[in-house]
This record gives C-alpha cells, sequence and structure tokens, in this order.
C-alpha cells in the first residue's frame, strides 16, 4: 500500500479519473504549468496536455461559470478554488446556478463538477485565507460537499465526486495537504458519498468530526481516560444520519467538533438532528467544540489557541461527563 | 406530422416563417403583459416586444446543436429557437405544460432539443456559462459553437469581463450577443456605462466585435451567420452588439415612464416587423392577403395555447421534489 502524502493523494485521484474518462477537464489557478500552488496538480499537464488542464486567469466568477456550462454540456470539470474564501466572488455560479440546473431543467440537464478548494487554519495565512465555509454551501439543494481528512479520504472523496452527476464541493484541509498516510488507489480505494467512516471505537461518547478535526478528535480520544466512537463524516451534504444515529444511541453522548466559530456552524445541525431522533435516551446535552465567534488572528500563538486542539477536547469532555451539562469553552473560562 | 421545437426551428430557413415567428413572439409577448396585467398571473415578467429581429434572426442562424445561454428576457429567444407556446406560456404561468411543469416561471425557459439551458434570473450569469459550453465542443474537437445573449446592463457586471477574457485566451468557439435595447431595467445605458458603442469594450480582451442594426432580421441573420461561420472554424471569440429597443418597460409592473419623448416613436419607425412585412411584400415573397392571414393564424395560435395552459392542472405539491438531485 503506497504511503504518500495528502497532496500526492489527490494528484492520484484525478491522474485515476482523468486517465478513465476523456471528459474530466481540471482548470484554475496555476494548476497547469506550475501543478498548483499546493502541488495538487504535479505531472498533470505533461500527461493529459493544455486542452484538459488549463490555467485561468484571476476570475473566479469567469471560471466556475465555464465549469457550469462544461458540466451541463457533457464534460466533467474540476475547478480549482485556491483559497476557499475565493469563492466568495463566484458563489452564484456554485450555489445558484450549478445546484439548480437539474430541476430548472426538468431533468435534462445534469451538472457533474466539483469543485476542489482549499480551506482551514494553523499555518498563518491571516483571517482572509483561513475560514472552512461550510456553512456557505449548506442547505442549497443539489449540492453535495465533502471534506477529506486524511490521504485515503482525499483520493477516494474527490474520486466519487467526479464520479457523481451533481455538484459536488471538496474542501480541502490545506494544513493536511503535507501529511503522510497510508492509501489505496483504483476501485477499492474509492470512498462512497453520504457515508461516514468510523475511525475509533468507544463506549462513552460519539465525536462526530469532519475534516481537519478528526486527526485532533483522534488524538484526543488515545489520550483520555473515556473511550469514544470517532465518526468522520467524510460527506457533510448528505450526511450520514444513520451512522451518526447509531453510533449516539450507543454512546448516548454526542461531541461534535467544528473548525469554524461557535455560532451558525455545520455542528448545530447534526446535534439538532440527533436531539430530535434520540432526546429521551441522552445522558447529556449535545455540545459542539468549536473556534470562538472572532476572525481568525495572524499571530501563531493566537491562531493555535483559536483552533481545537486535543487538550481543550478532552478538558470539555471531561467535563460533559462528570457533571452532564454543558461545559465552558475556553474563551468563557478565561474572558470571564 | 406533429409540431415539436425542431420542426419549428427547421421552419426558420424560410423568411416568411421567420416573418411568422416575429409576429407570434410578438403577440404572444402582448398577451403575457395582458394577463399580468390583469391580475391572472403570478410574479413577475419580462417581455421583449421590439427585440424580435435579433432574436428569430439569431436562431434561424444558429444549429440546433449549438448551445444559447440567456438571462431572465427570455421568451422571445425560446420561441425563435422553437419552444411551442403551450411551454413556454404554460411554464409563465406555472402549470404542468409548463416546459418544467411550472416550477421555474417565466425567468427559468429552457429545451435542450434546441440548445436552450434554464435561462438566468442573475444578470450575467449566463455569459460564462455559455464558454463553458464552448469549452466543450473545444475540448471534444467538435465545430459547434455557444451564444451568449444578454443586454446592455450584463456588459457592467463582473462575470462579462471575466467570460470575455478567459474566452479569449483560451480561444473558445463562443459568440457573445449583446442586445442594446438603450435600458438597463430603468436605467438608460448611457447613465450606467460611459461607452457608447459597448461592442467596443471587446478591444479590452483583444476580441473581435461587430454592431448590427438590430431591428432588420435580414441584416441580423447575415452577420449572425456570417460571425458562426468564423467562430465555428476556429477565428476565436466575438462580441457581437445589436442596437435594439424595448418597447415594454423592465417588468410587468414597469410603465417606463423614464423614456425621453419621441424617443419610443421614433423607435417605433422602425418596427422589425412592419418593415419586414413591406420588404417581404415588395419582393414578391408575400402579399396583403397572405399577411393578413399569418396574423390571423399567429393570433389563433396564441389564443390556443392560453386555452390550453389555463386547462392545464396546477402541479401537485410532489412536484417540488422531483430534479432536485440527479441519481448515480
Amino acid at each position: 500500500m503506497p504511503r504518500a502524502r495528502m497532496r500526492q493523494a489527490i494528484v492520484a485521484a484525478m491522474h485515476d479519473e482523468m486517465q478513465a474518462d476523456p471528459n474530466v477537464v481540471l482548470f484554475g489557478e496555476d494548476v497547469a504549468v506550475a501543478e498548483g500552488p499546493f502541488k495538487t496538480s504535479e505531472g498533470l499537464l505533461a500527461e493529459f496536455g493544455p486542452l484538459r488542464v488549463r490555467d485561468t486567469s484571476i476570475s473566479e466568477m469567469g471560471f466556475m461559470g465555464i465549469a457550469v456550462g462544461a458540466a451541463a454540456t457533457g464534460l466533467r470539470p474540476v475547478a480549482e478554488i485556491m483559497f476557499i474564501e475565493f469563492l466568495g466572488v463566484a458563489l452564484d455560479q456554485l450555489t445558484t446556478e450549478a445546484a439548480y440546473f437539474h430541476y430548472l431543467s426538468g431533468g435534462k440537464v445534469t451538472v457533474p463538477l466539483t469543485m476542489r478548494a482549499s480551506v482551514g487554519a494553523g499555518q498563518g495565512f491571516g483571517l482572509q485565507h483561513s475560514r472552512t465555509l461550510e456553512n456557505w454551501l449548506i442547505g442549497t439543494s443539489g449540492l453535495k460537499v465533502v471534506s477529506p481528512s486524511d490521504p485515503q479520504t482525499a483520493y477516494g472523496l474527490l474520486r466519487s465526486a467526479i464520479q457523481d452527476d451533481n455538484p459536488v464541493a471538496v474542501l480541502e484541509p490545506r494544513a493536511l495537504y503535507g501529511e503522510r498516510g497510508e492509501f489505496v488507489t483504483g476501485d477499492e480505494g474509492i470512498v462512497p458519498l453520504g457515508v461516514a467512516r468510523l475511525v475509533a471505537y468507544g463506549d462513552d461518547v460519539t465525536i462526530v468530526t469532519l475534516g481537519q478535526t478528526t486527526s485532533i478528535a483522534l488524538a484526543a480520544a488515545n489520550e483520555a481516560n473515556w473511550t469514544a466512537d470517532v465518526v468522520d463524516l467524510c460527506t457533510l451534504v448528505p450526511w450520514d444520519r444513520t451512522s451518526v444515529l447509531e453510533s449516539v444511541s450507543r454512546t448516548k453522548r454526542l461531541v461534535v467538533v467544528e473548525q469554524s466559530p461557535w455560532s451558525g456552524g455545520w455542528g448545530s445541525e447534526i446535534s439538532a438532528a440527533v436531539t430530535a431522533e434520540l432526546f429521551g435516551e441522552l445522558v447529556a446535552p449535545p455540545i459542539r467544540i468549536t473556534c470562538p465567534d472572532v476572525p481568525v488572528p495572524f499571530n501563531p500563538v493566537l491562531e493555535a489557541r483559536y483552533l481545537p486542539n486535543p487538550a481543550e477536547i478532552i478538558l470539555q469532555i471531561d467535563a460533559l461527563i462528570d457533571t452532564g451539562r454543558r461545559p465552558k469553552p475556553w474563551w468563557e473560562r478565561t474572558l470571564a | 406530422m406533429s409540431v415539436t421545437s425542431i420542426s419549428r426551428r427547421t421552419a426558420l430557413a424560410s423568411r416568411v416563417e421567420r416573418l411568422e415567428r416575429m409576429i407570434e413572439v410578438r403577440s404572444f409577448e402582448d398577451r403575457t403583459k395582458q394577463l399580468f396585467a390583469a391580475g391572472i398571473v403570478h410574479g413577475t415578467t419580462h417581455t421583449a416586444q421590439g427585440q424580435e429581429a435579433v432574436e428569430v434572426g439569431l436562431a434561424a442562424s444558429i444549429r440546433p446543436t449549438d448551445i444559447v445561454t440567456c438571462t431572465y428576457r427570455g421568451h422571445g429567444i425560446a420561441l425563435g429557437l422553437g419552444m411551442l407556446p403551450e411551454a413556454v406560456l404554460g411554464e409563465i404561468v406555472g402549470r404542468v405544460i409548463g416546459s418544467i411543469g411550472g416550477v421555474g416561471g417565466s425567468m427559468h425557459l429552457s429545451d435542450m432539443d434546441v440548445g436552450l439551458l434554464p435561462t438566468f434570473a442573475i444578470v450575467g450569469a449566463g455569459i460564462p456559462v455559455a464558454a463553458g459550453a464552448a469549452l466543450t465542443a473545444q475540448v471534444r474537437g467538435t465545430d459547434d459553437i455557444a451564444v451568449a445573449v444578454f443586454g446592455d446592463g450584463a456588459t457592467n457586471i463582473g462575470a462579462f469581463h471575466e467570460a470575455l477574457n478567459l474566452a479569449s485566451i483560451w480561444d473558445l468557439p463562443v459568440m457573445f450577443v449583446c442586445e442594446n435595447n438603450v435600458y438597463g431595467e430603468y436605467s438608460r445605458y448611457n447613465l450606467t456605462t460611459k461607452v457608447e458603442d459597448l461592442a467596443t469594450r471587446a478591444d479590452s480582451y483583444g476580441m473581435r466585435s461587430r454592431i448590427v442594426d438590430g431591428q432588420d432580421i435580414d441584416v441580423t441573420v447575415a452577420a449572425f451567420t456570417e460571425e458562426a461561420a468564423r467562430v465555428r472554424s476556429g477565428e476565436g471569440p466575438v462580441l457581437i452588439e445589436a442596437k435594439t429597443y424595448r418597447y415594454a418597460g423592465h417588468s410587468r409592473a414597469d410603465t417606463a415612464p423614464y423614456r425621453p419623448d419621441g424617443e419610443f416613436e421614433s423607435w417605433l419607425e422602425r418596427d422589425p416587423i412592419d418593415t419586414f412585412s413591406s420588404r417581404l411584400i415588395a419582393d414578391g415573397e408575400l402579399d396583403e392577403a397572405g399577411l393578413t392571414q399569418m396574423r390571423e393564424h399567429v393570433t389563433a395560435r396564441i389564443e390556443r395555447a392560453v386555452e390550453t395552459v389555463f386547462a392545464s392542472p396546477e402541479p401537485d405539491e410532489t412536484s417540488m421534489f422531483r430534479h432536485v438531485w440527479a441519481d448515480g
């Protein structure tokens, strides 16, 4: 089994899909000649040529729209958005056009486009280059959202996203591009959309994670006195209700770890759904461990504090198990 | 033989048919406006009376396999490309017989049999989408082209500029057709642009451009046909500005009080339907009796469409759940 960095797993997925299907094309800023600002398209221009691998101008609105038109007419474009914040200027094409063409054509047109974007904090890129912004993408019917957490999911989810006939947003945690891991390629390496992975087993609590928070939660679970199911959603839209409910019905405690602000996060959606189903069976309120409601700070000490970390997860879950009440997040403890 | 959107499209090979189609668009738009004004139809609509020679002319000049995108003032393009009046009106009214069963409305018409992607409520959004359809043709090596149809107002939005830039650097086989109907919503275009001839915007992108008299269908057909051939042969994209005029207000509530006195009248003197019908009669392709009969046929067709649409049921509530996701 090859062991490589997550960015190499992404290259492998792109290569395998482009080789299998001549309709798959890739475009974005610096993806062709420079092989990707994060090296996620190494070798692709050389192998597949300039018709299929293209550098765009700095024109997200333009090239996301091109992705929509290409997908609606038979190609399977992969459009790379360098930092997820850049999607802001192009949000219309993804959430108001791509997501709706199938519905607006009475089912005649599909838009099998894949948007790949780097997301997340931890590398000092500052507040305009550090968000995850899943929350911009939830709640648009017709649009799927996934986020890998390691090389295997990076390979397997991207292949599924490209093969899916719906528009899919793939949010790649930038801090993990260099992380090594084993992964299987080929059909066995494909990770289906809509299915969560149980990456740790335990009895005391279910920790639901996505992308960058998966390894943080695993580290916490490994060190803690309690044991946890760690459920890596992999797909946020549509998320795997069955797996999450099955786990929480055993552990009776739900914790969601999000790399996004306290307010308005996707973890609220998970919490609401689980509470509505399992209310009388829970032994503690569902809680979310998140970042505070502030922009991502630049200073590295501040940025590290800003992000959920294993020590904070252990502290909060210890308190949750001990007291059965919502624990205070660090900013309520230190700034009160 | 039953009438389909393809058969209606093929019929445009004849100049007489083009006249009839323009009359159909005019009558359809007038009738639609009446229905809204009478409070019979829900929501809003945007009609294109006065722009028929651009829209029917374009349809007569390109293939059904060429992809077209168009913004929300799309009934004329839809009918021109071949969509049946019942399908278009049905969608405007929101009934099952509408092109997508009433879940989209006036701004979202489509018929992929004749190349029309769902029309856009967002100004400018269709411009890069057409470039994308052109990219598909380029990657696959076909000689189909794509056409983006949009108004003068759309030439100010970011998506226009980005799409033209990308189309030009990649030599995409796309025709950008700007219907300059003088008004972007309620604003005369010289208030929102310092540029008199919008075609010159192509210069910024190193792209060819052309200005066309949009009120003469022989002129528009000649221009669109010639430019489509050039785009098809790999000469790269083109921006065509068709000078035309919007007779109605922006949308159904707008009576256009912002028009200067005399402007409407001066455009009416060059009405595309009146001038073309006179020319066909002078050319001997039509006579007065034929013209009268043509108008009667069109009126009857529109009235039949109205009856058919109002006899068509409202969609049931399960229909809002269909086609939300593509399977597979």
